[in-house]
């Protein structure tokens, strides 16, 4: 029988612009505040592995070995250190593969961090960079970015469902909300839906990025990190931590056709679905149980197809719920209660760890005021690498 | 003042310019900026409002805020020819500041945009007021500019696609740093008026009247910790 784990120690920084920095300081600040947060620095002795989740330092910051540097940085040697890649989803694969260390009995405690810098570029070489995940011949050398996947995408559910473009600026209204109060947020700032959508002005102050998307659908250019302790929560090493551990009660991934054009309906993500119904299984849930989800929103329409897949709303019905304020803090299932991607930011190899933290804090109850949902139980996360191919779902329990 | 002959003789010839009316753009916060021409009255605000962001090396706020600073006390004490100085205001609080002048009949010389506010495109907005101004009220055909920071080339070269005439006019230069120009021309401002340039006209006269005293910002995101006056 796997042992239980969990999350005794979180960490995070702020998002934002950190291109002065040197990436492995950057990680290493949330790493050192994931210990802070458990117990005290002198517990990275204990730590049995290290996992750093990165998407792409060696084009972004020209960085290679950053696991390495990591431990070595924080003083924390002869501690194994390895680099998971999973595009947008290294943090939580990372996370996943930590998982997998302390169930397989290799390891009782592992830390998990996190980080990219990607702001040492410019915008469009930012796009060019992640657009790298892309299938290189079929989609990346005919000129397709993720925004323009995700324009296209938005389109053809927008054609096949009846959703309109202020259906989008209402899910960023929401998430820009959030993210105001999230002192870890890259935008901090509440936007209007009279500013953004219904207004004369909102044509160019909200214009357009790959129509339909428009600046407030799509998530913006951040640097960051984030860190997680996980512990075997039945080892005697689980009583050095000060924290009351949050249960990983699932956790599982899956994937899809790397070509998206291969796929049967472009709107169907198998890998979501998949990942989450193994994640239920695992935990023993339902998507009923979940009291709130972050969900991997680099453009609002994942954000929208996303908690579709995992169950909260019928296909092709989610944005409904958005105008009823159902996913709003206080809503019947709050989703990204951070502010998102699209508010807290999107240092991609971060992300998914990011996710983790908030729902730490959630079930904790230390979220900011105004933020904070009522009494949670279960809180899920999904981290979606590719475009929509190689996916996690975490599912985290207050016990 | 009266004018003695030697003054005179240091001002620049000047042409009478036509005026810009004011705008009013709601911001995506659902704030509301007015944008307008600044008087001279304002020269003491705008100057002390840039003032603080000649220590900010970052982005290059420094020699943006010097070369600006330069530009609007010029413009007040009559040393730079027909310059316009246009401001956007939220509750009257200075957001951001764009310097501009007519060169000649067709041709205007953008010099700076100066982003107090961020994060809600308040530079964006200002630097297609000033461009509409340079088209739409000054009748121009075309405005030469440089950028003095990558977000500026971005914004300005990039995102409006303009005219590269480095290869084809390598004499021909700007005069901010005698850098090699980009154009914009009428119909590249045409092409890209109606997603680049809003604005509501116009201005409630209640809202108008809170940007007719303009106010330094206390604080400045650019300048972590600083407070005016402190």
């Amino acid at each position: 029988m796997a042992p239980r784990i969990g999350i005794v120690g979180i960490g995070h920084c702020r998002f934002g612009n950190s291109s002065e920095y040197d990436l492995v300081d950057v990680i290493a600040y949330s790493a050192n505040d994931a210990f802070l947060d458990a117990g005290g620095l002198q517990l990275r002795k204990e730590v049995d592995q290290v996992l750093v989740g990165n998407m792409a330092a060696g084009l972004f910051n020209h960085q290679t070995s950053v696991a390495s540097a990591l431990v070595s940085r924080m003083d924390m040697e002869p501690c194994p250190a390895e680099l998971v890649e999973n595009g947008p989803a290294s943090g939580a694969s990372a996370i996943r593969l930590g998982y997998m260390a302390i169930a397989s009995g290799m390891a009782d405690v592992v830390l998990v961090a996190a980080g990219e810098v990607m702001r040492t570029v410019s915008g469009w070489e930012a796009t060019n960079i992640v657009a790298t995940m892309a299938h290189t011949e079929a989609e990346y050398n005919m000129g397709l970015t993720l925004p323009g996947f995700a324009g296209m995408f938005t389109r053809l559910y927008m054609e096949k469902y009846g959703m309109t473009e202020r259906d989008l600026a209402l899910v960023a209204v929401k998430d820009h909300a959030n993210g105001a109060r999230n002192s870890y947020a890259h935008v901090q700032l509440p936007v209007t839906i009279e500013a953004i959508a219904d207004g004369e002005n909102a044509n160019v102050v909200n214009n357009y990025v790959a129509e339909p998307l428009r600046m407030y659908s799509t998530c913006p250019i951040s640097d960051g990190s984030a860190a997680v302790i996980l512990v075997n929560m039945d080892s005697p090493k689980a009583k050095l931590f000060k924290n009351r551990p949050v249960r990983i009660a699932g956790i599982a991934s899956a994937t899809d056709t790397h070509c998206v054009h291969n796929r049967k309906d472009p709107l169907v993500l198998d890998a979501v679905r998949l990942s989450a119904e193994k994640a239920y299984k695992m935990a023993g849930v339902g998507p009923n149980d979940i009291s709130l989800a972050e969900l991997h929103d680099a453009f609002v329409i994942f954000e929208l197809l996303n908690s579709e897949e995992v169950g909260f709303f019928e296909r092709g019905k989610s944005f409904l719920g958005v105008r009823n304020g159902e996913t709003e803090i206080g809503g019947r299932i709050p989703i990204n209660t951070s502010g998102g991607l699209k508010a807290k930011g999107h240092p991609v190899g971060a992300t998914g760890v990011s996710q983790v933290v908030e729902l730490v804090r959630q079930l904790r109850g230390e979220a900011e005021e105004g933020r904070q949902v009522k009494d949670p139980k279960y809180g899920m996360a999904v981290n979606f690498g590719g475009f929509g191919n190689n996916v996690v779902t975490t599912i985290l329990a207050k016990d | 003042m009266a004018i003695d002959q030697l003054e005179a003789k240091l001002r620049p010839p000047a042409v009478e310019l036509a005026p810009y009316p004011s705008k009013l753009i709601t911001l995506a916060s659902g704030e509301k900026m007015v944008v307008r021409e600044a008087r001279r009255e304002d020269a003491g605000a705008l100057l002390g409002t840039v003032y603080p962001l000649l220590a900010v090396p970052k982005d290059y706020y420094d020699i943006v805020a010097a070369r600006m600073y330069s530009e609007i006390l010029g413009w007040f004490r009559y040393r730079v020819a027909n310059e316009f100085v246009i401001v956007g205001a939220v509750d009257g609080v200075i957001a951001g500041i764009v310097t501009s002048r007519h060169v000649k009949d067709g041709l205007g010389m953008s010099l700076h945009t100066l982003t107090i506010k961020r994060g809600l495109r308040v530079g964006a907005q200002l630097f297609a007021a000033k461009m509409e101004h340079h088209i739409d009220y000054l009748n121009e055909d075309e405005v030469h500019i440089v950028a003095e920071s990558p977000i500026g080339f971005k914004r300005w070269m990039i995102e409006y696609e303009l005219e590269d005439r480095s290869a084809q006019y390598p004499d021909l230069r700007h005069e901010l740093g005698g850098v090699p120009t980009f154009t914009l021309t009428r119909k590249l401002w045409e092409a890209v008026k109606s997603a680049k340039c809003t604005g509501t006209r116009p201005v409630p006269a209640e809202v108008l009247k809170t940007a007719n005293k303009l106010t330094m910002p206390e604080e400045y995101v650019q300048l972590p910790g600083w407070k005016r006056g402190s």
